[in-house]
């Protein structure tokens, strides 16, 4: 019969009292069209579920190879290695490299701690001004400018890193060559910072003004109100948006695939050079790695691991968006 | 006398004196805004005044060229640009919709298995650009499909990474059409299609085109998946079918990253400003057509 569905519910409980009816005698089964109707539902849940095909596809495109790349490399050797020579070229054998991932993973959450400092003040006071202090016609020339600044290009944000902004806090650090962590980790900072602007200030706007209200009414100003009211009150949204900021620093890959050189080693010092997982595996595959060679197993093992790591962050950002939502 | 009154007297009294915190701290926040502004508007300058030089029709006229980068351009490119989005926009538009369609019209919302769907999409729609690349570097590039890095591949690819991004905005169109619209079309005796067909996805068209292009200008931006499917092949013709090689503008760009002679930082420059003229056409429709037609209910 007719799927339980808030707006069906009506339809199918007439069909189900045809005792009740009172006028003339109509024919209340099915018509031929319901098998059309049929099938279109069958379709359009067709399409929902390919996402979960799509997911199903990640994870075994990403587990086959690791497979091969697991009998040769030990896991443990993999995680906690602190030496990733693995390049390019398949003259090699598994014994001629290391493959320790720990210099990726340490220059990722480098970049995206660079990045961080530098969105969350700025996209928190952002979202702060555009929900709690602009007036409506400033907000609504404020919040296309920030989708724009989300709408460019990461090739074009890494572009702009490697030429004008490296040369320009050159002038500040000193850099011992053109690639450095430290101006992708700023680049990036700037476009993860409409995404945590605009849900935090979703997250900021979803307090309920009885709260802000009931805040003055005690004499605070609206400052006081913003910090110990309102700030207070989204803050699992304001976390879930910076969570959610920092799965896309992390996967980020053009901005550091350019700017931030293909050297990997394990370093702390953000005027260095480093390569990211993303960057490695951007690297590796605009060379073409020729098929079951070493290397190009690694850029799935690689893959691997960068989808585990923002799955998790993923989950969090959900669970805490979800808190929020119920909350009011 | 208490605590609680000598904390509320000593918070009264710093009230009152500072009378310059709130004003700090209002300016602070809009310092906040403005270095935003000013850091997009310093790139935005920065593009214009370095891509007008090589801005002219050569640039979409003339093949990149390794040997002669002060007359070459990115036609190539531009073309495989056209052909892998409007090819992403032909897979990603109906299937997205389609999904949305059954998660909102249809689905039960409680039921295990479509939450399970929806949080699969929300997670999707955060996974890193490149795992994309991944996939379909081993499913469609190489065995089983095998097809090689050719449009089709840049399609699938681009397709499924927006997948996400135009389910959730049509969700999110198809939400805002009111309840009564659906109850009145299926007391008239239409069933549930005709009055999604009908009804719901008419009054949800400017929401559903808004979000769509939004989600079509970020693929057309991507770049990093299609380095993994083969876009970064040096590549002189236009593509001529969904099975002909390619590349795209972005990937073109990071192609001219390693060259550094004057002439191809022009050229890439140009190709830059070129990108974002498109992307800003796209981003001020979809604008637009939000404030032009969405209807408050």
């Amino acid at each position: 019969m007719t799927t339980r569905h808030r707006t069906t519910g009506g339809l199918s409980e007439t069909g189900g009292h045809p005792a009740a009816w009172q006028g003339p005698e109509i024919d209340l089964t099915p018509q031929r069209s319901r098998v059309g109707e049929k099938i279109i539902r069958a379709g359009l849940m067709g399409s929902a579920l390919l996402s979960v095909v799509v997911t199903a596809g990640i994870v075994l495109s990403l587990l086959t190879p690791l497979i091969s790349f697991f009998s040769n490399v030990g896991v443990g050797e993999f995680l906690f290695g602190t030496e990733w020579t693995a390049a390019f070229g398949d003259k090699f054998t598994w014994d001629d490299k290391s493959w320790g991932v720990l210099p990726l993973v340490v220059a990722t959450f480098m970049v995206t701690a660079i990045a961080l400092v530098v969105a969350v003040p700025l996209g928190l006071g952002a979202a702060i001004y555009l929900s709690e202090y602009a007036s409506e016609r400033a907000r609504k020339v404020l919040k296309p400018v920030l989708e724009l600044l989300a709408g460019i290009p990461t090739v074009v944000y890494g572009f702009l890193a490697l030429t004008i902004i490296t040369p320009i806090l050159g002038a500040f650090f000193e850099f011992n060559s053109i690639y450095t962590a430290l101006s992708p980790g700023i680049v990036m900072g700037f476009m993860i910072v409409p995404t945590i602007a605009s849900l935090s200030e979703d997250a900021m706007s979803a307090v309920p003004l009885a709260l802000r209200q009931g805040s003055y009414a005690l004499g605070a100003n609206r400052m006081k109100t913003t910090l110990r009211v309102v700030f207070p009150a989204a803050l699992s949204g304001i976390v879930a948006a910076i969570v959610l900021g920092i799965s896309r620093a992390v996967g980020e890959t053009m901005i550091v695939t350019i700017a931030a050189g293909s050297k990997a080693h394990l370093t702390f010092d953000p005027r260095e050079g480093a390569q990211t997982m993303t960057g490695f595996i951007a690297q590796i595959a605009s060379g073409d790695a020729p098929q079951g060679s070493p290397v190009y197993y690694s850029l799935f093992a690689v893959g691997a691991l960068l989808f585990v790591i923002t799955l998790v962050i993923n989950m969090i950002s959900i669970r805490l968006v979800r808190k929020y939502r119920q909350a009011y | 006398m208490t605590t609680a009154t000598l904390t509320l007297d000593h918070g009264l009294r710093k009230g009152r004196r500072g009378t310059l915190g709130p004003s700090v701290f209002a300016f602070v926040l809009w310092a906040c805004l403005a270095l935003i502004c000013a850091f997009l508007f310093f790139l935005l300058a920065v593009i214009v005044q370095k891509g007008i030089a090589r801005f002219d029709l050569d640039l979409v006229t003339n093949q990149p060229s390794k040997i002669r980068p002060e007359t070459a351009g990115v036609a190539s490119a531009l073309y495989g640009t056209l052909w892998v989005s409007a090819l992403t926009a032909f897979i990603a538009l109906p299937l997205g919709i389609a999904a949305a369609v059954y998660l909102e019209e249809y689905a039960q919302q409680n039921h295990w298995w479509n939450r399970m769907i929806e949080l699969n999409i929300q997670n999707l729609a955060a996974v890193p650009t490149v795992i994309y690349g991944i996939l379909v570097l081993a499913f469609v590039v190489r065995a089983p499909l095998s097809i090689g890095a050719v449009v089709l591949a840049g399609g699938i690819a681009l397709a499924l990474l927006i997948l996400p991004v135009v389910i959730i905005t049509t969700r999110e169109a198809l939400r805002a059409v009111p309840e009564e619209i659906r109850s009145g079309s299926l007391a008239l005796g239409a069933t549930l299609w005709q009055t999604t067909w009908r009804q719901v996805l008419p009054a949800a068209v400017p929401g559903i085109a808004t979000g769509s292009i939004l989600a079509l200008s970020r693929a057309i931006g991507e770049a990093a998946p299609l380095i993994l499917v083969g876009a970064t092949t040096f590549v002189t013709f236009n593509p001529d079918g969904v099975l002909s090689r390619y590349t795209t503008l972005p990937v073109q760009i990071f192609n001219l990253v390693p060259q550094d002679r004057q002439e191809f930082r022009d050229l890439a420059y140009a190709a830059i400003l070129l990108l974002i003229l498109v992307l800003l056409a796209m981003n001020a429709l979809a604008i637009w057509l939000r404030n032009r037609y969405q209807r408050r209910w």
